[in-house]
């Protein structure tokens, strides 16, 4: 990890409750996991106790690909957060991974004006706690 | 059939010499002489805040005792909702007269950099699917815009258009927080918060209080003003305060309040003389009209064009200078109203609107995450 400028405080971390603990555990090992229905087959996030579509509670974690397109994404330019202060400019985007689910994520390694609706992005995992890595999106060129 | 009998605003948007509550006593007491009713006589009080029983809270302060009472909170749409539901106790008499109220001293107390909504809520349970990426308030509305922008080639001059004519409507409103005239120019050349959206495309930060007091029309009959009568309403949400639950980001809950409250109302958009829609950003209006069916989805950046949402446009919109313009003190919601209802009985002042007798409001709440639409006529038919 890179030394933090003086005065930041790193990046918030996800707090796992017993639904999302999957999620995140998933993402210690470097896999991007979506709950899946038995019944239905819908494919969901955030992690839930029913599927939102037959209302089922028959659901797994399945492990994706990885990879998705950029719906949507906007570029920081203020946000008084420690946290976050000092990467701004810094892209925050929704991604539809290819296993149907939508995300919130960072778009990371290349200029923030650079990063365009429609791109494909694929998961890279920047650790953040013991219980957690955040997975953040790079391009897939 | 329900009536809205008195409305009020306190004189935002600046009250540092006030708590929430006062600014809410101030907007209800005016309220109330506005309808010509005493306190006494107030059996039925609604309030939205951010703390459970807020609207109890609220009673205690004032030395109320109602038989009913609401704090349902949908965010910046709870005040149409609250005057759904009161309009519904009237109607079946469980209540005679409901006083509904907003306070807020925001701006007083925790200053502009709430603006952008900081990092936001703690990273657990639900929230914390949006929480830990340094998002703001603003991205989540600029993230609609980005998108309505790619897949209709909505331009930020279009946007802008919008928030040039909110504040020409705040120039002459005497309380409008910020009241110089701006040109397309002058939006497109504030500093980018979140892109697409500029510090011009973003609501203000306010201090301010308003309310209204809803009775029967029988009640009203002999009051101080005439009524404006509660024709239809009806609410709806696309999902919570996480902007990847909202399954398309550019369709919200209006498309699906608004329909049904102008079916409950039994009128067509046509019949509607002025507007008062949510402006927490520019896309929200913009996104609002769409959804409400003042143009087709994708249409909305040539419809503002040209004025339309001017006062003496074809659509009259926001005539008080909106929350872009004139003052947003967190939930907006119920200043819509007061400003549709004042319209309504030929008290617009420099902007009022020519024959105004029916009224849409619209209110958005949370993260583009709910609806809430009132329909109100000057006449009860």
């Amino acid at each position: 990890m890179t030394e933090l400028p003086e005065g930041a405080k790193p990046r918030v971390a996800p707090i796992p409750d017993a639904e999302s603990e999957p999620f995140w555990s998933g993402t210690l090992a470097g896999k991007l996991l979506v709950q899946e229905c038995s019944v239905c087959g819908q494919r969901q996030l955030y992690g839930r106790s029913l599927c939102t579509n037959c209302h089922s509670a028959a659901l797994t974690w399945i492990e994706t690909s990885g990879r998705g397109t950029i719906y949507s994404r906007t570029i920081i330019r203020q946000n008084p957060s420690r946290s976050f202060k000092h990467l701004i400019p810094f892209v925050v985007a929704l991604i539809d991974l290819d296993e149907g689910p939508r995300m919130m994520s960072n778009v990371v390694g290349i200029p923030a004006e650079d990063v365009k609706i429609g791109d494909r992005v694929r998961v890279t995992f920047e650790p953040v706690s013991d219980a957690a890595a955040l997975p953040l999106f790079e391009l897939d060129r | 059939m329900a009536v809205i009998a008195g409305v009020a605003t306190t004189d935002y948007p600046h009250h540092p010499e006030l708590t929430e509550l006062g600014v809410h006593a101030i907007a209800a007491d005016r309220a109330l002489a506005d309808a010509g009713i005493s306190w006494d006589d107030v059996d039925g009080y609604a309030s939205a805040g951010f703390f459970p029983m807020h609207a109890v809270q609220l009673c205690e302060y004032f030395g109320l005792n109602p038989s009913y009472l609401d704090e349902t909170n949908t965010g910046g749409s709870s005040f149409e909702v609250l005057v759904e539901h009161a309009a519904h106790a009237i109607d079946r008499g469980h209540a005679e007269v409901v006083l509904i109220t907003y306070g807020s001293v925001q701006l007083s107390q925790m200053g502009r950099r709430l603006g952008t909504g900081g990092s936001g809520p703690p990273p657990v349970g639900p929230a914390a699917a949006d929480a830990v990426w340094g998002n703001t308030l603003v991205g989540n509305y600029a993230m609609a815009a980005a998108r309505h922008q790619h897949d209709y080639g909505t331009t930020s001059e279009q946007l802008a258009e919008i928030a040039v004519t909110m504040r020409d409507h705040a120039s002459v409103n005497p309380l409008a927080q910020y009241r110089d005239p701006i040109t397309i120019d002058d939006v497109l050349s504030s500093r980018l918060v979140a892109d697409p959206l500029h510090m011009l495309d973003c609501c203000v930060i306010s201090d301010g209080g308003a309310a209204c007091v809803v009775t029967s029309d029988e009640r009203a009959r002999d009051l101080r003003k005439p009524p404006a009568h509660i024709l239809g309403a009806a609410h709806a949400l696309t999902h919570h305060l996480n902007i990847s639950q909202m399954p398309d980001i550019n369709l919200t809950a209006a498309a699906q309040s608004g329909p049904l409250a102008l079916k409950r109302a039994g009128i067509s958009l046509t019949d509607v003389d002025v507007l008062q829609v949510y402006d927490s950003f520019t896309i929200t209006v913009l996104l609002t009209l769409e959804d409400l069916g003042f143009c087709g989805k994708g249409e909305g950046g040539a419809f503002v064009e040209g004025g339309r949402l001017r006062w003496d446009g074809p659509l009259p919109t926001n005539t008080d200078g909106g929350g872009l313009s004139s003052c947003h003190p967190g939930m907006r919601g119920m200043f819509l109203i007061v400003e549709a209802v004042r319209q309504l009985r030929g008290e617009g002042t420099a902007r009022q609107v020519a024959d105004a007798e029916v009224a849409l409001v619209h209110g958005t709440g949370g993260m583009l995450s709910t609806g809430a639409t009132l329909i109100l006529g000057s006449h009860a038919s």
